[in-house]
């Protein structure tokens, strides 16, 4: 099923591109998808996933299964500064 | 009132936002391009924003705030793009019956901007650029 990836920031600079369309399998979870983007576009950090994704708007978690169409960023951290 | 967008941000609008004759404090924040960082000298800021899902998160802090504080005064305004020296980048304005309320209404309101918004700041140097956060 096909799911669209954007990217901002930091990680469209790696990507070179702030969006792309992937295919997954039915049923795949947010963790699936970003192995398989780490395997796909190694340019992708492989950092341990402190990165957070949203589908759809919503934050969600690694176990939230994807359906087809839905939209997942990748969200870099966010710009924090000091309190 | 939440706002998004390239434009400088007018910082009296924005506080009209939040003033009602039932409130006895307005507190208002702005975030501003600070010309160091780290001990590098900058010469501007540059802001991304996931705008759709940021309209969301801030409406959800602004939530937060209701039920927290029984505040319904509240405006925020983030801009995106470049951010000269010495402007504004965030503006935040709280307005309640006393000042307790919203000086801490206020600064919960940063802290969570900062935590769970999807915008991004680049810093641009005399000799390169860097992500914010990275």
């Amino acid at each position: 099923m096909w799911i669209t990836i954007k990217l901002f920031a930091y990680y469209r600079d790696l990507a070179g591109t702030s969006s792309f369309a992937i295919n997954v399998p039915v049923n795949a979870t947010v963790s699936d998808l970003c192995t398989q983007i780490r395997q796909q576009y190694h340019r992708l950090p492989k950092e341990p996933y402190s990165l957070l994704v949203a589908v759809n708007h919503e934050y969600a978690e690694t176990s939230h299964r994807l359906v087809e169409g839905d939209e997942v960023a990748l969200i870099p951290p966010v710009s924090g500064g000091s309190a | 009132m939440i706002h998004l967008g390239t434009e400088p941000l007018d910082v009296s609008a924005i506080m009209k936002h939040a003033s009602d004759v039932t409130n006895g404090a307005i507190v208002t924040f702005l975030g501003t391009t600070r010309n160091h960082s780290e001990g590098r000298q900058v010469l501007r800021l540059e802001y991304e924003a996931y705008e759709p899902m940021a309209r969301q998160e801030l409406q959800k802090i602004v939530q937060a705030v209701e039920r927290k504080w029984g505040l319904r005064h509240i405006s925020i305004a983030h801009r995106f793009g470049n951010v000269e020296l010495g402007e504004a980048s965030l503006v935040v304005a709280v307005g309640s019956a006393h000042r307790a309320e919203s000086f801490a209404a206020c600064q919960f309101i940063v802290d969570n901007i900062k935590k769970t918004v999807p915008i991004w700041k680049k810093e641009i140097f005399a000799d390169g650029e860097a992500w914010v956060g990275i």
